[in-house]
């Protein structure tokens, strides 16, 4: 597969690791009521689309840039591609 | 007429053989050689066949050397051993399968009909014994009602435990084809990238002239084509194009393609597997049509091509009919046996007939023909057949069985009144029709359609992105319509990438449609008409499958093995599922086709592997006092890639343990060096750099003083413990921090995806220096006496200017910048000093240098790996991925105050129970017994059992302090049971060793000497 990098351009998904759903970017707040039923979902709980799947690539053999990108897993169509720090703060994270 | 990959033609200066003076002479080597073709007559080439000598020419195959010279038959089938010639000219062959070559470069299962003939080639047959003649092994053949379809399945399935000890060794002697020679292949083997605008697939009529058209309007061509003559059909037809034939419109065409800069041409080069993106994989074979690669030059290459489009002009394969005893040597594909004539200036025997349901048969005996072979009949199914001169027509007949021993002599005839005739032919052309090479554009989600005009499936669905099919692989058979496809296709493709390019006139060329009517098997018979001749599949087979109701496509072709050889059915899947729908009443597109994998012919090993071979697997990491260690003799370890000094052997020693011992005691007595650099260093900066350690790290790191060092324990998610290390403070916004060197890659991963995605917005920046500095530890109560001569005079180094714990960038040896750790793995008074890597060799002789008045001792990882478990400090075999803080002793450590990766699942119920696993140590009650890592701990009394399992070791050395053999590991509430003697058992070997609860810490538990 090529991943279309958003700083460098379309790069052969080698250079990359795979982790996984980009829900993992939403981790929980630690002083939440139910902080521990959160964390739970949020490590165990995932969904496996057949279709389009928001996912975690690191350009690992690159420029150590975490990418979110949006991939459809039946036909492999990579249909965005986004810096994860982007994505992170624009879901509210900060510090 | 077809532009098929298999029988292609290249090479600018190939010449067809005129038919001068010197046919007479080939003639009066070769048995069956004929005037014309391709070939280059000037030199005669010699090879073996099974050890026999054999004359042959330049641009010939093994197989049309060997058909030249009267061989026919040249394999036998895989369960039958039943004797079989070529049923082909190309790639799709599914009998004539031969070991190439002998030594380190044998290679099994060589389909003949591609395998370049050069002189000296040895080449040998296959499965049979003791020879090709007399295979002992074709009374199988005998027993051929017992070994059906399924037979495997039906006979081996009980009783079980026969399975292992006697069915899978009779079968797998039984099976394979060729074999290989065990030794090494002597030959390299490369991998390579390309880039292209375009890449064509092909390059018969359609792909040549697509890149001829992409080519002329300046865009990144790439052609390749799995034969090494470039021209496909044209080369196998008596046709030309415009005025020339058709092997000279391939000259020019060639000769242009040659002069653009902008085109790169590749024969011998088959494209295997269509993946995503744009991306195809390729083998060239640069080296196997001469005797041996050159020095340096590797015998294939694995290309990765990255396209932005792509053409399929991949041709068609031409079909048999099925009939009784359809596999004698001889039968074979009318297409092939056109080839060979055409091409190759070979006929298999000197009478043919012709066995068709197309017109496309009838070219075979017209051409043969015309070359003075004997047409005994041409028989086609149709009644209403085209006529033929100058061979007898049966129209409305059908071939019903055959004769000859190893080979055909008589093939009998049903004819359209019902009588019966035997008709004498050495070779029968046999064509049901072609089917376009719609492989590729099925390796991602294509699934074919069916074309009831040509009776056929063609490409059709979600074809892999930017991939386009033209020509015959797209149904379209005749030459003129294959030009038009292809100048078409090209200039299409490359107006979507903003290119613009012009389908240029074209020239003439014959347009002939096929007129086939769909014929796959003759009913008359016993049924054993062969569909799949490599795996030995009969109509019968196939009948009984459908009996058996395996009917859909994918069980009948794992129940019948038809189409699971090295071919992959490519001749034989079309009968099989006509055949099935038939049967079961259905339309052949209602039944549909099995799906198509990479790769597309058989791929070498080797060729995957490229120079990933040996030594060369993987890379391998060297320490910076590699040269060093090596010098003195060092024993090294593989850990990961890094290789490590593990011992430094001493004369006299014997036994690894003697020279342990000794770096053990020496470096406990006095001082003790070792490279640590294989340790993962990451520096952290920021503003923020405090904050993101308190993130990832389960203790606190916001107080800690600027020139501290503190350990730090690092949690998954889960709240298991990940890996541990320690953080050095050389200022406010500046850590240095070090990770196992297990995890160095992964624990920097996962802080970069916790500072890029979780905590956006912190002011801190990473970076991995592993390889930055070349750092050693250096332990012992001289330790601190041997840094002072390295250390510049201007630091003060004394323990009360530079404690436990303390850290600091110092310079070495008058002003080489170094850092300096006063941390203690071995639980001595102990430093780790690093210096930029380049000065790391230079570092080491000068430590050993200073250390010499002290006898300072070189350790390796093994005494590292002692003194750390007499010191009773946790590892990877602790950190194992099972065990929490709470396990390891450092619940406490985990702070509650604030958050941390992994510490909200820590209080998880489960992982705090009352008899929680707890790290203690172990000592034999008898000091002469060893204590085993792996053991698992039971009660003094009792059964041995997983229920009243107490907990394992984790890990055990023998301590040379304590002077026998000690262990640390897991045990239930071990913290509040030491005193206990309990028991370490290890079933697996049936031992039981009594072992006392002990502290982990086995040498100065109060930690004086490390403080001292």
């Amino acid at each position: 597969m090529i991943i279309n990098h958003p700083i460098l351009g379309p790069r052969d998904s080698q250079e990359f690791t795979y982790l996984g759903d980009a829900t993992l970017i939403d981790r929980p707040d630690w002083e939440a009521d139910d902080a521990a039923g959160q964390f739970h979902d949020y490590l165990y709980l995932r969904d496996n689309p057949a279709g389009e799947h928001r996912e975690l690539w690191f350009h690992e053999q690159g420029d150590r840039s975490w990418l979110v990108v949006t991939r459809n897993t039946v036909t492999h169509e990579i249909l965005n591609v986004e810096l994860a720090r982007d994505v992170a703060r624009a879901r509210g994270r900060s510090k | 007429m077809t532009d098929t990959v298999m029988n292609a033609g290249m090479n600018a200066g190939t010449v067809a053989f005129q038919a001068d003076g010197s046919t007479g002479a080939r003639k009066g080597v070769q048995v069956n050689r004929l005037d014309g073709g391709l070939i280059k007559g000037s030199k005669a080439l010699n090879f073996t066949f099974d050890g026999k000598r054999y004359k042959g020419f330049e641009g010939d195959t093994l197989a049309s050397a060997l058909l030249a010279n009267g061989v026919r038959l040249m394999g036998r089938s895989f369960k039958y051993h039943r004797p079989r010639g070529p049923l082909t000219s190309g790639s799709e062959e599914p009998n004539a399968l031969v070991e190439l070559r002998s030594g380190g470069r044998q290679e099994p299962n060589t389909r003949a009909t591609v395998a370049e003939l050069y002189d000296g080639l040895e080449a040998n047959s296959q499965n049979r014994w003791p020879s090709l003649q007399h295979d002992f092994m074709a009374i199988n053949d005998r027993f051929s009602n017992f070994l059906t379809a399924g037979f495997y399945y039906k006979t081996f399935m009980w009783p079980a435990a026969f399975w292992e000890k006697l069915y899978e060794p009779i079968i797998r002697k039984a099976a394979g084809l060729g074999s290989i020679s065990f030794e090494d292949d002597p030959d390299a083997y490369d991998k390579g990238f390309l880039h292209c605008d375009l890449l064509v697939i092909g390059a018969g009529p359609t792909g040549l002239m697509a890149a001829l058209t992409a080519g002329r309007a300046g865009a990144q061509v790439i052609i390749a084509d799995e034969d090494f003559l470039l021209g496909g059909r044209l080369n196998a037809e008596t046709f030309g194009i415009g005025d020339l034939t058709g092997a000279a419109w391939v000259e020019q065409a060639q000769a242009e393609l040659a002069s653009m800069p902008n085109v790169r041409v590749m024969p011998r080069t088959s494209i295997i597997g269509a993946y995503d993106h744009g991306i195809y994989g390729a083998v060239e074979r640069t080296a196997d049509h001469v005797l041996a690669p050159e020095a340096g030059k590797p015998r294939q290459i694995l290309w990765r091509i990255y396209s932005k489009r792509a053409m399929l002009a991949a041709g068609a394969t031409e079909r048999p009919i099925a009939f009784e005893n359809n596999d004698r040597p001889g039968v074979m594909l009318a297409g092939a046996v056109r080839a060979y004539a055409n091409r190759w200036a070979v006929t298999p025997d000197q009478t043919v007939a012709v066995f068709t349901n197309n017109d496309d048969g009838h070219r075979t005996a017209a051409d043969l023909i015309a070359k003075g072979v004997k047409v005994t009949a041409v028989i086609d199914t149709r009644a209403e057949a085209p006529k033929v001169e100058g061979a007898e027509l049966f129209a409305g007949a059908q071939v019903i069985d055959t004769k000859g021993r190893l080979g055909l002599e008589v093939a009998r005839l049903r004819l359209a009144n019902g009588a019966t005739r035997d008709v004498p032919c050495g070779a029968l052309a046999v064509s049901g029709g072609w089917n376009p090479n719609v492989h590729l554009t099925c390796h991602q989600r294509g699934r074919p359609a069916w074309r009831e005009d040509i009776a056929a499936f063609v490409p059709a669905g979600d074809l892999p992105q930017n991939m386009s099919v033209a020509g015959a692989a797209n149904g379209d058979f005749s030459t003129a319509a294959a030009l038009r496809a292809g100048a078409e296709g090209a200039v299409a493709a490359l107006s979507e990438l903003g290119i613009e390019a012009k389908a240029d006139a074209l020239p003439e060329a014959e347009d002939a449609p096929i007129n086939v009517t769909p014929f796959w098997y003759v009913k008359e018979g016993k049924g054993r008409a062969w569909l799949d001749q490599q795996n030995d599949v009969t109509v019968k087979d196939v009948k009984l499958a459908h009996q058996e109701n395996f009917r859909s496509v994918e069980h009948l072709k794992r129940y019948t093995t038809l189409g699971m050889a090295t071919d992959q059915g490519k001749t034989s899947n079309m009968g099989g599922l006509a055949i099935m729908a038939e049967l079961a009443g259905k339309q052949i597109p209602e039944v549909g086709t099995t799906m198509f994998r990479p790769p597309y012919t058989p791929v070498s090993f080797g060729v995957m592997a490229g120079r990933s071979v040996g030594e060369e697997f993987r890379p391998t990491r060297k320490t910076p006092s590699h040269k060093w260690a090596e010098e003195q003799g060092a024993e090294f370890v593989e850990v990961g890639q890094w290789l490590r000094a593990q011992w430094f052997p001493k004369k006299g020693e014997t036994h690894w343990r003697q020279s342990v011992d000794r770096e053990v005691l020496q470096t406990r007595n006095s001082v003790g060096i070792c490279d640590v650099t294989t340790l993962g260093k990451i520096d952290v900066q920021g503003k923020d750099a405090a904050a993101f350690l308190n993130k990832m790290y389960a203790n606190a790191f916001a107080k800690l003083p600027v020139g501290k060092v503190r350990y730090g324990l690092m949690l998954r998610e889960d709240g298991i413990a990940y890996d541990d290390g320690t953080a050095a403070r050389f200022a406010e916004d500046h850590f240095v921090v070090t990770t196992t060197t297990a995890n160095a890659v992964l624990v920097y991963r996962n802080m970069e995806f916790a500072r890029q995605c979780l905590f956006p917005d912190m002011d801190v920046q990473l970076i991995s220096t592993t390889e930055a500095w070349a750092q050693f530890a250096v332990a012992g109560p001289n330790a601190r006496k041997l840094l002072q001569k390295v250390v510049d005079p201007e630091f003060d180094i004394s323990n009360e200017a530079f404690p436990f714990m303390a850290c600091g960038e110092v310079t070495v040896a008058g002003g080489c910048r170094a850092r300096l750790f006063r941390i203690s793995f071995s639980g001595e008074l102990a430093y780790e000093i690093a210096v930029p890597t380049r000065y790391g060799d230079a570092m080491i002789r000068k430590l050993m240098e200073a250390g010499e008045e002290f006898d300072a001792v070189p350790y390796g990882t093994e005494a590292l790996g002692v003194m750390r478990i007499e010191k009773g400090h946790a590892a990877g075999n602790e950190l194992n991925g099972t065990t929490s803080a709470l396990n390891l002793g450092m619940g406490r450590m985990v702070s509650k105050k604030k958050d941390c990766i992994g510490n909200t699942l820590s209080e998880r119920e489960g992982m705090n129970q009352e008899n929680a696993l707890k790290l203690v140590g172990f000592k034999p009650v008898n000091a002469a017994e060893p204590v085993q890592a792996g053991a698992h701990l039971m009660n003094a009394d009792g059964e041995v059992s997983a229920a009243t399992d107490q907990g394992y070791i984790t890990s055990a050395a023998y301590s040379p302090v304590l002077g026998c053999s000690i262990g640390i590991g897991f045990l239930k509430s071990g913290d509040s049971r030491k005193g206990e003697v309990i028991r370490a058992v290890n079933p697996l070997e049936g031992k039981e060793v009594q072992v006392e609860v002990v502290s982990a810490h086995f040498v100065d538990p109060e930690g004086e000497r490390l403080r001292g």
